[in-house]
């Protein structure tokens, strides 16, 4: 029997490690709502090494107000322009990922085939690359292509993530083995088990892998800056790329930025994280 | 219980005894087909021709043999650039592992009541832990300044504690930074797969346990640990994948070139793209294909192993 004490105590020390993200979450919110003066003087020292003081944290700004926010959304047309180049990127990523990938996902999962093994062998691989390992020939591929300095050299090496196939086939591998032999005793072909059962019954490994695959174009840094050089190319996540020797209103600029960023991540977080936890799982599973 | 144990999904292709075509194999070839070309386009033909640039000179005409292999090997940044990302992959892939699955093992304890039904501690807990997915990289960026800064909020803290402060992104603290805001980020998708692997061992195994009188740490040993093998060999090579994502904080922070115990592989690539060192560049990308595909191959062993 476990003393009565444990459990609290298990509790108070798993609540320490959550505070590790709420405080930081806490300080990008509050500092969105900070006037620039009083941001340049609580944290403005930690961006200039010569300062007096050192930066001090608040829990509560002073005078809460949206007057960066506001200047960045509706004065700032370059700001906006980035959002929007983010938006075109990413989400036409998601949908070829879900045209092209769910069908691979579904045939690596549940068909069978000489080579099976060794095609998921070659996926896992390729998604464990990392960006740097394939950019020289990357770039002479979108250079013949013509695609360079475009959205599609976002775009369409997007549509080819390999890690969202694996993500998804392993949540096509949950699906109870019974359902797809009643479908086959039903007289339904492969296309039709895969739309009709494959499909809906894969639903969270799919989100799942929309989910992080959003996260991921969502913070791409590598690939634009390798395949875009028109700066009015460029998605938010190279908008916030130094933070060091900002002055206040830079600062109240970056943080109301940094919330703005945040915001449509979060969002898809709240609504997704079901859906994420269930395909994480999913993942998880035994072959 | 049998959710956790789905058979598998396909089995290897039985010796064909009839000629006629296999539908299956046909539907798997068209369901196949445009992701398979997709990749081959953007990702294989382009790996294809960096293996053949490393065997060529920097216009790719002249056939150098391993030359280039020989330069890479020999060169300083490259030495300095492996040690360190294997010093990086060696402290924070086992020290995730670890800690993720300590917050599991955390979690799951305080999750269930007595009956088994789940509480809303445990959704408020797993919910934190996997917020920091969510949080833009350029955010962490600005909070890694508020807090790391010469001037930050740490040493604030600790000057007013009367510890002397410490120069957390000029010296070796900054790879303890790096290495703790990627535990940070990847702990809660970790905890994620953990559970699931927690579930996935059947409850008889335990009752038989208690009934030979086991206690609760020679139940985790003897059941808990080797049960969860084939997660582990899961949780490692996703980790691997995130590791070298934690590139971009170092890449944000520190520019082109951080404080060197932060010079990661990925760092000198990009330098030599900058400078056009084609040869040495493709020449390191091999390397680093076949180290990264020795390490999925033990891990795939453990892995086969649970099976």
């Amino acid at each position: 029997m476990r003393p009565f004490w444990a459990r609290p105590l298990l509790t108070a020390v798993l609540s320490l490690a959550a505070l590790t993200v709420w405080w930081p979450l806490w300080f990008l919110v509050s500092g969105a709502l900070m006037p620039a003066d009083e941001l340049a003087v609580t944290i403005g020292p930690a961006l200039n090494d010569a300062a007096a003081q050192s930066a001090r944290w608040q829990l509560l700004p002073s005078w809460p107000t949206l007057q960066p926010l506001a200047e960045l959304l509706l004065d700032t047309p370059q700001f906006f322009a980035m959002f929007w180049n983010s938006c075109i990127q990413v989400f036409p990523q998601l949908l070829g990922q879900l045209c092209f990938g769910t069908p691979a996902a579904w045939a690596l999962s549940r068909l069978r085939f000489r080579g099976r093994r060794a095609l998921m062998a070659l996926y896992i691989l390729l998604m464990l690359l990392p960006f740097q390992v394939t950019m020289v020939p990357n770039y002479l591929v979108l250079h013949a292509l013509g695609l360079l300095d475009s959205h599609w050299a976002l775009i369409l090496p997007g549509c080819f993530s390999t890690f969202s196939v694996f993500v998804m086939a392993r949540g096509f591998d949950a699906i109870p083995r019974p359902m797809l032999e009643a479908a086959a005793i039903d007289g339904a072909g492969p296309v039709r088990t895969f739309w009709h059962i494959g499909l809906p019954l894969g639903v969270p490994g799919i989100l799942s892998a929309m989910v992080l695959a959003f996260l991921e174009g969502w913070n791409a840094i590598e690939q634009p800056i390798t395949f875009l050089k028109d700066p009015a190319r460029w998605p938010l996540s190279l908008y916030l790329a130094s933070a060091a020797g900002m002055d206040g209103r830079a600062l109240a600029a970056a943080m109301a930025a940094s919330l703005v960023m945040l915001t449509p991540a979060a969002l898809i977080f709240r609504f997704g994280q079901p859906y994420l936890e269930l395909g994480i799982q999913a993942s998880g599973l035994k072959e | 219980m049998r959710r956790y144990h789905p058979e598998r999904p396909a089995l290897p292709p039985h010796r064909q005894k009839r000629r006629r075509p296999d539908p299956e194999a046909r539907a798997a070839f068209l369901f196949l087909l445009p992701s398979v070309a997709g990749t081959a386009l953007f990702v294989l033909l382009p790996f294809a021709e960096t293996v053949r640039r490393s065997f060529f000179d920097a216009p790719g005409r002249r056939f150098v043999g391993l030359e280039n292999y020989r330069s890479v090997l020999q060169n300083s940044a490259f030495q300095l650039a492996a040690k360190n990302t294997a010093r990086f992959l060696c402290t924070c892939v086992p020290a995730l592992l670890l800690i993720s699955l300590l917050l599991a093992l955390g979690v799951r304890a305080v999750a269930r009541r007595r009956d088994g039904s789940s509480t809303r501690r445990g959704r408020v807990l797993r919910t934190s832990y996997l917020l920091p997915m969510a949080i833009p990289v350029a955010s962490i960026v600005i909070l890694w300044q508020a807090l790391f800064a010469k001037n930050g909020l740490i040493n604030g803290a600790l000057t007013a504690l009367g510890v002397p402060p410490v120069d957390f992104m000029g010296t070796g603290a900054a790879f303890w930074v790096l290495v703790a805001t990627y535990v940070w980020k990847n702990a809660g998708y970790n905890m994620i797969l953990w559970l699931a692997g927690l579930d996935g061992i059947p409850a008889d195994l335990y009752e038989a346990a208690a009934v030979d009188g086991a206690n609760a740490w020679q139940k985790f040993w003897h059941i808990t640990l080797p049960n969860l093998l084939p997660t582990l060999a899961l949780v490692g090579v996703l980790s691997l994948l995130n590791s070298f994502k934690a590139f971009r904080e170092a890449f944000l922070v520190g520019g082109n070139y951080p404080h060197q115990s932060m010079y990661l592989l990925q760092h000198l690539f990009n330098n030599w793209f900058l400078t056009l060192d084609l040869p040495r560049l493709t020449a390191a990308a091999v390397l680093m294909a076949l180290a990264v595909s020795g390490l999925i191959l033990a891990l795939q062993r453990l892995w086969n192993r649970g099976e």
